[in-house]
């Protein structure tokens, strides 16, 4: 092939741009109001499928001005999909009450609102608090079935025929009697497993018709309950226990129900009872069944077992008469009194009022009976049977005590539900007259509304320190009422006097346990109603408490719960930093990673609240401190999630610190930033970036017409960021910010600025790893890669040529790195680079550029021409068309053929554009090039390949299109 | 396979005097199904027994433990031949009337007495075959009968007014009241009342209620009278706390109790005991006697 030399088209920028812009017509309306609304009657069509979705009243008259559009009304009030939404939402929660499945009745009265907190949602904190590591015994003849099996087995091997038949015999004796057997030794994970087992045995057991064998499981299983060994466990125990018979009254019911078909009048078709059915629909074998059942339960010897079944059937007492229901639960009610165990009583009663809630929530007569049977037998706590039963469990009183709560609160709930304030009045001055004890109290202040304890406060707090302390702690009530007056303030003025009131007996615990429960609430209360003196003073004292013998380090959780409650309510930061006690208070944090989270909330919430910027010295210097704390966390170790959220964290602060037009100042609180923070990519990139934007704020102050001072600080900023960029970790990043960085001091005229950018960038090239690691993947650095040289070689088209040194120099220098880096193999990265390469030297062989930077100058004012250096850039473009024919040629292999002709495509579309085609040698080769390409082309390449025939074609009928002409009657068909 | 089957069309099996015991008579079989004829009877029996430690004295002497026939019906209510394959219904309807000049009592399940009525179904059928019969029992109550009048019976129990104790000084002093609301009560309602347990020096164990049934057989020379238990139902569990007051409550079983009944020849009566088992086992028990009536 011959050499081919590089000619450059001369083109007139102004006037190509001229020609082949559109002529602009104005708008007469927005493209996006398109659907605007002048027909009325379309509206209406389209309005109305909408409307019908919501039950508006049509109206009948619509003022065709007034009118809104379509898409406005549907979605006005509730659109169709919310309002789904919401019905979904609705059935959900009725569901969610309903679970146990119990279904509650119709109307209003019967059912309960949101405001109850269901049992459910209180199981597994009841299970999750009340635990034993003691052994425990379970007595019952339904389980272990396999364990049998296995002494069966072996002790056949030995005997002989008569002996089986009599074994056999025996095992059916034992299934049919129940021949009660004790488990002893089982740890706490063991005997769950193994109600879970009877759970299921009564339900296989049910399901095979065999009824009274699941009676009998069930009255075994209220059996557990009466038994009060390892008295620690048997809240858990009551909850595991009642779910049993939950699952037992539900089969019951659903089995009566199921029987209870009947046919109504007129039809002769049985159906199912209604869900809200009355007692007269029921049919008589329906209530004999159910009858039975009741008289099956009347029989049952034990009290306790009595009790438990019957309650659990409760609901089958709607196949009854009316009024059955209060009957039942008062009669029942009394009946705990039999109950000598306080503990077991006060649980039998709180399962009674679970069931009586669920199955008829408006009867509560029996709830107060309850509960003053309780008060009455309250003096039974000091008794000697309990005290022996607590001195031979090894238990204290204080936490016998607390074994009661979770009944006592949910029976209080029950009361306190719905109900006017002078039953809660009664209830209260029952409790104070009877036995003012602090574990009562504990639970009214919990069950009763907040509002109403808001409101007495005051008359609570002295309740508090009135009521005799029989073991049950009485920082628990503090923290009780505190979270009361969390949810509902108290009144205006009392405020600072519950606080101060409240304060001082907390003040007073030694235990720094018991202190910092308290405190931990309190804070809240503090931070919603008051302001910086006494959060301050709270703080104060807080610290006071926690210091000695380090007890702060047992508390960390409690700490950081008090701070991340602070940040929740106090959004002025400059009044949280200049307490002179918050600080004070983040030092005690000395745990590192306790210290970074604490340090991590703060700075969270500082960008989530803090809408301003600002300049405030505090801030800066306490939050500089945070950041700093965060920052020093960071080490070889930390994950890069970690690392990514702190930098984000502290970009965030950044950010929010801005001095307005006292840039100097600024670029001092950047720097002093770096010196912080300099271990983090991510936030030193932020930096740079800032600084960068520091500079163009400072060229769109002074409208580009630098002063000297001006000039100084961009200088300035242009050093900032040459001096921060190496010291990023990512090569990638260094080279987008040298180019940056170059650009902006070009724009800032700082020429020698940015030449040393550029040559920085230039140098960095080679040092690129081969792959980069993005969103968890390695990818191949290439294509950023030329995408990074295309905007390059682009910039350095305006970039005017140091006098010093020769032309072009900053592109020679990067085409000489070019030539000697390893590319990857088979890539053709290098030879698009140089067509690129070759179309911006033709632009620079012009008159005038293309574009310029406004107030530089660039080569084409500094050569203005001159013919020596276009035959340089001519040359150079020569040597690379070679380069580039040369590394087509070795293409030719079956494999290569492909990226052959792309490759010949690329250089014919810039020989078009840039190339002088009267140059005949240029005019063959593009010839050439087209049918190169045209060889191996696919489909996408064709359709290339039709549309710049187009283009070519056009051109051609344009004036002056003569050689285009040529061209195309040259160019062989595709 | 040929089955015969009683149904009657009350679903509670619960008659009185004078009413007219219907329902069908199902016979289902696979194949057709040859027949000698089918028999109904309908009778109401007392069965007498007498205890064991009592038999053979008695036996030799009196007639009276022979049982007493209250009711005694028999009809045919199918003639010899044969019912198609598949289930045939007859239906059937017996007025309840006493034989001669005696009553029909309430049904009753006890140990020593019984009195049970039922209907028996029988059909007769060729050498070959076996026959076929199925007896089903149904519950006779009184129509109408003195309603049960308020008799409230107070009770205090010390260890003075125990009677029959062998050691008083192993009694634990204690100091039980209380009251049962009636002596004379309805059977179909519970039983009722309230204790107080207000002050015992030993714990409780448990306070129990025991019904206890009191039958005697035979004529007003030689009797032999006995008591057993019915029920016993705990209506306290645990050392309970002094002062409060307990609910008595118990249902009365069915089948097993009927209106207290005294005749010639036997009677059925009822008590109440109360039970206070105090910790160490020791027991106490007070007596009720009651009467039970049907309204």
């Amino acid at each position: 092939m011959a050499a081919y030399e590089w000619y450059p088209r001369h083109r007139n920028y102004e006037a190509e741009k001229n020609s082949e812009a559109r002529t602009i017509t104005p708008a007469s309306s927005h493209p996006l109001k398109a659907i605007s609304v002048v027909d009325v009657k379309s509206a209406e069509k389209r309005g109305t499928p909408a409307k019908s979705f919501q039950d508006v009243p049509k109206r009948d008259f619509v003022d065709p001005l007034s009118f809104s559009d379509p898409l406005g009304t549907s979605l006005e009030g509730s659109d169709p999909l919310s309002q789904f939404a919401a019905e979904v939402a609705k059935k959900k929660s009725s569901v969610g009450l309903n679970i146990g499945g119990e279904k509650k009745g119709a109307g209003n009265e019967n059912e309960l609102d949101d405001s109850f907190e269901p049992w459910y949602c209180k199981k597994a904190g009841i299970i999750a608090k009340y635990t034993t590591s003691e052994k425990l015994s379970i007595t019952t003849s339904f389980l272990s079935a396999s364990d049998k099996e296995k002494v069966v087995i072996k002790a056949q091997t030995t005997t002989t025929v008569t002996d089986k038949v009599k074994n056999r015999l025996e095992q059916l004796d034992d299934f049919e009697e129940g021949s009660v057997q004790m488990m002893l030794n089982l740890s706490q994970q063991e005997y769950v497993s193994r109600i879970d087992e009877l759970n299921q045995a009564l339900i296989k057991a049910w399901n095979e018709d065999q009824r009274v064998k699941a009676l009998k499981i069930g009255i075994q299983c209220a059996k557990l309950l009466a038994d009060t060994n390892v008295i620690q466990f048997y809240p858990s125990k009551f909850v595991l226990v009642t779910d049993i018979l939950d699952t037992f009254g539900r089969l019951v019911y659903e089995r009566l129900y199921e029987k209870a078909q009947y046919i109504p009048a007129g039809s002769g078709v049985a159906v199912k009872l209604p869900e809200n059915f009355t007692t007269d629909q029921v049919p008589e074998t329906a209530k004999e069944t159910c009858r039975n059942w009741f008289y099956k339960i009347a029989s049952i010897r034990e009290l306790i077992p009595r009790f438990y079944v019957e309650v659990a059937l409760m609901k089958c007492y709607s196949f009854l008469n009316k009024g059955e229901y209060s009957e039942a639960l008062k009669r029942l009610a009394i009946m705990t009194r039999g109950i000598g165990d306080p503990l077991v009583a006060i649980y039998a009663r709180c399962y009674l009022s679970r069931v009586g809630i669920l199955v008829a929530p408006s009867i509560r007569d029996h709830l107060i009976p309850c509960f003053e049977d309780f008060l009455f037998s309250y003096s039974q706590l000091q008794d000697d049977s309990v005290q022996n039963v607590l001195a031979m469990q090894k238990l204290e009183m204080p936490r016998y005590l607390t074994l009661f709560s979770p009944a006592l609160d949910w029976i209080l709930q029950c009361i306190a539900h719905r109900t006017a304030e002078s039953t809660l009045m009664e209830v209260l001055e029952k409790c104070q007259k009877q036995c003012n004890s602090a574990l009562l109290l504990n639970s009214l202040i919990s069950a009763f509304k907040p509002e109403y304890v808001a409101a007495k406060a005051m008359e609570f707090i002295q309740m508090i320190k009135d009521c005799e302390d029989t073991g049950f702690p009485k920082h628990f009530l503090f923290r009780t009422l505190g979270l009361c007056l969390v949810i509902a303030h108290p009144p205006e003025d009392q405020k600072l006097a519950v606080l101060n009131e409240a304060w001082k007996p907390v003040m007073k615990l030694k235990n720094p346990t018991d202190y910092i429960i308290c405190a931990e609430i309190w804070m809240e209360y503090v931070v919603k109603n008051f302001g910086k003196r006494e959060i301050n003073t709270i703080l104060n004292d807080i610290i006071k408490h926690m210091t000695p013998d380090r007890a702060f380090e047992d508390f960390y959780p409690q700490l950081q719960s008090i701070v991340s409650k602070i940040l929740s309510h106090v959004h002025d930061f400059s009044m949280l930093f200049s307490l002179d006690k918050f600080m004070p208070f983040i030092d005690m944090f000395q745990k590192e990673t306790a210290k970074v989270e604490v340090c991590k909330n703060i700075v969270e919430a500082f960008s989530k609240y803090q809408l301003e910027t600002t300049t405030d010295p505090v801030i800066i210097n306490a939050m500089m401190f945070i950041c700093k704390t965060m920052h020093d966390s960071v080490n070889a170790l930390t994950l890069d999630d970690e690392r990514r959220m702190i930098s984000n964290l502290i970009s965030g602060f950044v950010q929010k610190i801005s001095f307005g037009r006292d840039f100097e100042q600024q670029l001092s609180f950047f720097v002093e930033a770096r010196a912080a923070f300099s271990n983090l990519d991510t936030f030193l990139i932020q930096l740079i970036q800032s600084v960068n934007s520091l500079a163009i704020e400072t060229r769109k102050v002074v409208k580009g017409n630098h002063s000297r001072k001006t000039g100084n600080f961009v200088r300035a900023c242009a050093a900032y960021c040459f001096i921060t960029i190496p010291s990023l970790q990512s090569v990638y990043s260094q080279l987008q910010l040298y180019l940056l960085s170059g650009q902006v001091a070009l724009l800032n005229q700082c020429y020698s600025q940015a030449d040393a950018f550029f040559k920085a960038a230039i140098s960095m090239v080679p040092e690129l790893p081969k792959t980069l690691e993005l969103d968890g993947k390695s990818r191949s650095a290439e294509p950023f890669l030329i995408d990074y040289l295309y905007n390059f070689i682009s910039t350095l088209l305006v970039v005017p040529d140091n006098p010093d040194t020769g032309v072009l120099y900053l592109l020679r220098g990067l085409l000489n790195i070019l030539q000697n880096y390893t590319w990857e193999p088979s890539s053709d990265a290098k030879i698009m680079v140089y067509t690129r390469v070759i179309a911006i030297l033709s632009a620079t062989c012009q008159e005038t550029y293309p574009y310029h930077i406004n107030k530089v100058d660039s080569n084409d004012s500094m050569y203005g021409s001159d013919s020596k250096f276009i035959s340089e850039v001519t040359n150079t473009c020569t040597t690379l068309l070679e380069e580039i024919l040369a590394h087509l040629k070795t293409l030719n292999t079956s494999e290569t053929q492909k990226r052959q002709s792309l490759l010949a495509m690329e250089l014919f579309t810039t020989l078009i554009i840039h190339g002088d085609l009267q140059q005949q040698q240029l005019f063959n080769l593009t010839v050439n090039l087209w049918s190169l390409a045209s060889k191996h082309r696919d489909s996408t390449d064709t359709r290339h390949m039709v549309r710049t025939l187009e283009y070519l074609k056009s051109k051609a009928s344009s004036p002056g299109g003569k050689l285009f002409q040529d061209l195309v009657q040259k160019l062989p068909a595709i | 396979m040929a089955t015969v089957d009683i149904r009657l069309k009350k679903v509670n099996k619960i008659y009185t005097e004078g009413d007219i015991v219907a329902g069908v008579v199902v016979v289902q079989s696979k194949g057709e199904l040859q027949h000698q004829g089918i028999t109904l009877a309908v009778e109401g029996i007392v069965n007498l027994q007498l205890s064991a430690k009592s038999v053979g004295l008695f036996e030799a002497f009196y007639n009276s433990i022979k049982p007493i026939h209250l009711l005694n019906y028999t009809l045919d209510i199918a003639k010899p031949g044969k019912f198609p394959s598949g289930k045939t219904e007859i239906p059937f309807e017996v007025p309840l009337k006493a034989k001669g000049n005696k009553v029909l009592y309430e049904t009753y399940h006890g140990v020593f007495v019984n009195i049970q009525y039922q209907i028996k179904v029988e059909m007769k059928r060729s050498m070959l075959n076996k026959d076929l019969s199925k007896t089903c029992e149904f519950i006779v109550e009184y129509k109408s009968q003195e309603s049960a009048k308020l008799k409230p019976i107070p009770f205090t129990i010390t260890p003075e007014t125990l009677t029959n104790i062998k050691e008083k000084g192993r009694v634990p002093k204690f100091k039980v009241k209380g009251k049962i609301d009636s002596s004379v009560m309805c059977i179909t309602k519970p039983l009722t009342g309230e204790l107080v347990l207000e002050s015992c020096e030993t714990p409780v164990k448990s306070i129990e209620i025991q019904l206890v049934r009191v039958e005697t057989c035979g004529c007003a020379e030689g009797y032999a009278k006995e008591s057993t238990e019915i029920q016993n139902i705990q209506i306290a569990d645990g050392d309970v706390c002094r002062g409060l007051h307990i609910p008595i409550y118990m249902v009365f079983p069915r089948l097993f109790t009927c209106p207290t009944l005294i005749t010639n020849n036997f009677k059925v009566e009822f008590e109440i005991n109360i039970v206070v088992v105090f910790r160490d086992d020791y027991l106490i028990t007070e007596n009720f006697p009651i009467k039970l009536t049907r309204f």
